[in-house]
């Protein structure tokens, strides 16, 4: 039976089983809407900004481990759609954002609300298309399905005209697809694997490091498994957060420039570095030629690009992590009795008592600290958090307590202001009965808060905390440690009243200032329905500590006094 | 060190700007560029020239290896492949001169394909450091202007090259 072309992207996504996605109409894709109204298989959320849209779709993506699904129009709404793309490029997040485009016969003229998105995206995709024979819109989603999801995940632009939409052809959905410029690596080479732990069995000081890559290749499970049958320290980046419980005695929290004492000591005197699907950003190595200095380096990636990019690498290997876990697994089964690393656990617990993480929680003013602690406790055990970026998201990926994988969403590479509110949406909406929170700052929240409007239209139940410090709190942190308390622009100044803003969208609005009220504004906005916003009025120039200042070795830590 | 390049890719609307974006977005240098498609339609092949120490080299080519469209990547080291690259060259030539550029196109087998009273143009093909030294030995004469391929390479041995 012949279709067109909007009826056909609208059946692809059905045979990729995705039920929710997030767009945004406009008049290139209105003939996409136009289908959509009678189209039931897919619930469409409508946000109010294709920014937020994608970040939506990302947070979905994040949290449910499905490709995240976008639509935007073209021009304006394709350019709007460039930071969220770009923050899940940069954490490696399974999308595929759709967006339309002028006719085919127009491309290149400057018509109306055209834009050279294809052109504009290609460094921050994973791949991208453009249709332009409704022939081939059928195989080229197969292929972007494909390409978001395998390998090293990342974000798939499909760039669709107009005509191509109302153009009319047979719907064939191909069952496999065979792309011949791309066969990610997945079983890693067994005589790598098997020198690898070799020489992790070896280590007297071994440490394993592990990104966010494990929780995208859902192998938590098995680096646990490897981790405690070892008694190996796990130390997390940002976007590992999770894939380790941090429950566990073996678990060092965050590395880097606010991560742990114990972990970046750790991490400095080993002898056997095991670094699992991350990545060695720079806010994790500090300065380059002093991280890790005395220690042997095993890195697991699927990306080969990412061995050997910034730092050497002793053993490398390429594959899905979770195939090469399995196989360290196997390797290891039986135990190897004469192995003895207790004087290293002994020497980091040593660290661990000497500075654990701390702040003082005196007087009535809150700390934040304080509040991410406390909604910790008072939270569902499952449930998600989605951070902005700042202050607020150091403290939550501090003291928080991640046990579980997927119930952290942030924008770790990109560190994009404004993601957490429509990340949390997106996560609702893939939940729609788990317990989702947007944690955020005062200014990230101001970035993307018409998303209020998208959270009550849709029912998705979102509890909003925002810690507000009015200030651009990290920036500021900066600024008085290394310019002389020079605040410039970094004083929102402005007191917003975020009651009655939350009010004027019909969700709940909560505050509290005291710290003595800081349970029961937590407590009342968990217990009331629908979408709730939590306003924590806080130590105005309170410091996330430790830190590790830029450019320095992750030994030269300011910590918390 | 000097590496020349050759990446088989989708003959496909832009594919090269995926190449090229790769090297200006990750600092990548690019000394020079040529790009047709092969016996097989479907392909293109690009050679490059680049420069860089060895990690960087070893970026150059993952990072290549990394776009869907790149098919193949091969770093050519100089023992085991052939390097050819033609210029075309317009040089002054005016009384005396005159017999001293046809000279030196004979002894670099460059042939004269355009000639006025004031100018001969040569074409010449050869090995990039062959072509160079007859630049070098007509600048003097007065180069009025210069055009080159770049190099092309091919590996050395009976084996081809495909997808």
């Amino acid at each position: 039976m012949k279709m067109n072309g909007a009826r056909i992207l609208l059946e692809c996504l059905k045979k990729e089983g995705i039920d929710t996605i997030f767009g945004y109409p406009g008049g290139t894709v209105i003939n996409l809407y136009d289908e959509l109204f009678s189209f039931k298989e897919i619930r469409h959320i409508l946000p109010r900004h294709e920014q937020a849209g994608v970040h939506a779709a990302d947070g979905y993506a994040r949290a449910t481990g499905k490709v995240g699904v976008a639509i935007a129009t073209s021009g304006p709404g394709a350019t709007n759609t460039i930071t969220g793309i770009a923050t899940a490029y940069m954490d490696s997040i399974p999308m595929v954002i759709i967006t339309g485009q002028v006719p085919t016969a127009l491309i290149g003229n400057d018509a109306f609300q055209e834009a050279d998105i294809i052109g504009i995206t290609r460094p921050c995709t994973k791949h991208n298309f453009l249709v332009k024979d409704v022939k081939d819109l059928a195989l080229i989603m197969k292929k972007a399905f494909y390409i978001a999801r395998t390998g090293r995940p990342g974000p798939v632009l499909v760039d669709l005209p107009k005509d191509v939409q109302m153009a009319q052809t047979v719907f064939h959905y191909p069952e496999t697809v065979e792309i011949r410029g791309y066969k990610p690596t997945v079983e890693g080479h067994p005589k790598q694997v098997e020198k690898a732990v070799s020489m992790i069995l070896a280590a007297k000081k071994p440490v394993i490091y592990v990104g966010g890559g494990v929780i995208l290749a859902n192998a938590a499970p098995e680096l646990a498994e490897l981790a405690q049958r070892l008694g190996i320290p796990v130390t997390t980046t940002l976007m590992g957060l999770g894939s380790f419980p941090e429950t566990d005695p073996l678990s060092l929290g965050l590395l880097g420039m606010h991560g742990t004492y114990y972990a970046n000591m750790a991490v400095s005197h080993c002898d056997v570095l095991i670094a699992v699907a991350a990545r060695f950003d720079d806010r994790v190595t500090g300065k380059i030629a002093s991280f890790a200095p005395h220690a042997k380096i095993v890195h697991i990636d699927v990306d080969p690009t990412s061995i050997k990019k910034n730092v050497r690498v002793d053993l490398p290997i390429v594959g899905d992590v979770r195939e090469v876990l399995l196989r360290m697994l196997k390797v290891t089964e039986t135990p190897d009795t004469t192995r003895d690393i207790s004087p290293w656990l002994a020497e980091i617990q040593a660290w661990k008592t000497k500075h654990p993480m701390s702040y003082q929680q005196t007087g009535t003013i809150i700390k934040p600290q304080y509040v991410i602690q406390r909604l910790r406790a008072l939270s569902d055990p499952d449930a998600i958090v989605a951070t902005d970026v700042g202050q607020h998201q150091m403290w939550t990926a501090q003291f928080f307590g991640f046990t579980s994988p997927r119930t952290l969403l942030s924008s770790g590479g990109l560190g994009t202001m404004g993601y957490g509110l429509p990340a949390a949406m997106g996560a609702q909406a893939g939940f729609p009965d788990r317990q989702v929170i947007a944690i955020c700052g005062d200014g990230g929240f101001q970035m993307n808060l018409q998303e209020l409007a998208t959270i009550v239209q849709n029912r998705l139940n979102v509890k909003i905390c925002i810690l507000n410090n009015n200030f651009l709190g990290m920036v500021r942190q900066w600024q008085e440690l290394f310019f002389d308390k020079r605040y410039s622009s970094t004083c929102m100044e402005l007191p917003i009243d975020f009651i009655k803003l939350a009010e004027a969208f019909g969700a709940t609005g909560l505050q509290a200032t005291k710290v003595d009220e800081v349970d029961e504004v937590i407590k009342k906005g968990f217990a009331t329905p629908g979408p709730v916003l939590m306003e924590f009025k806080i130590a105005r120039e309170e410091k996330v500590l430790p830190m590790v200042p830029a450019g320095a070795s992750l030994t030269e830590m300011v910590l918390a006094s | 060190m000097r590496h020349t390049i050759a990446v088989l890719v989708e003959n496909e609307f832009g594919v090269l700007s995926r190449v090229v974006g790769l090297f200006s977005g990750r600092g990548f240098n690019i000394d020079s560029l040529t790009v047709a498609p092969t016996n097989d339609e479907s392909l293109s092949r690009i050679s490059l020239v680049t420069h860089g120490d060895e990690q960087i080299i070893e970026q150059i080519t993952k990072q290549l290896n990394k776009l869907i469209d790149v098919i193949k990547v091969i770093d050519f080291e100089s023992e085991n492949a052939i390097e050819r690259e033609m210029v075309m060259v317009k040089v002054s030539a005016e009384d005396e001169s005159r017999a001293e550029v046809l000279r030196i196109a004979d002894i670099f087998r460059a042939k004269v394909i355009d000639v006025t009273p004031k100018s001969y143009t040569l074409e010449a093909t050869g090995t990039p450091a062959k072509v160079s030294a007859m630049v070098e030995l007509l600048r003097p004469l007065g180069l009025k202007e210069l055009v080159s391929t770049g190099p092309v390479v091919i590996g050395r041995g009976s084996k081809g090259w495909k997808g």
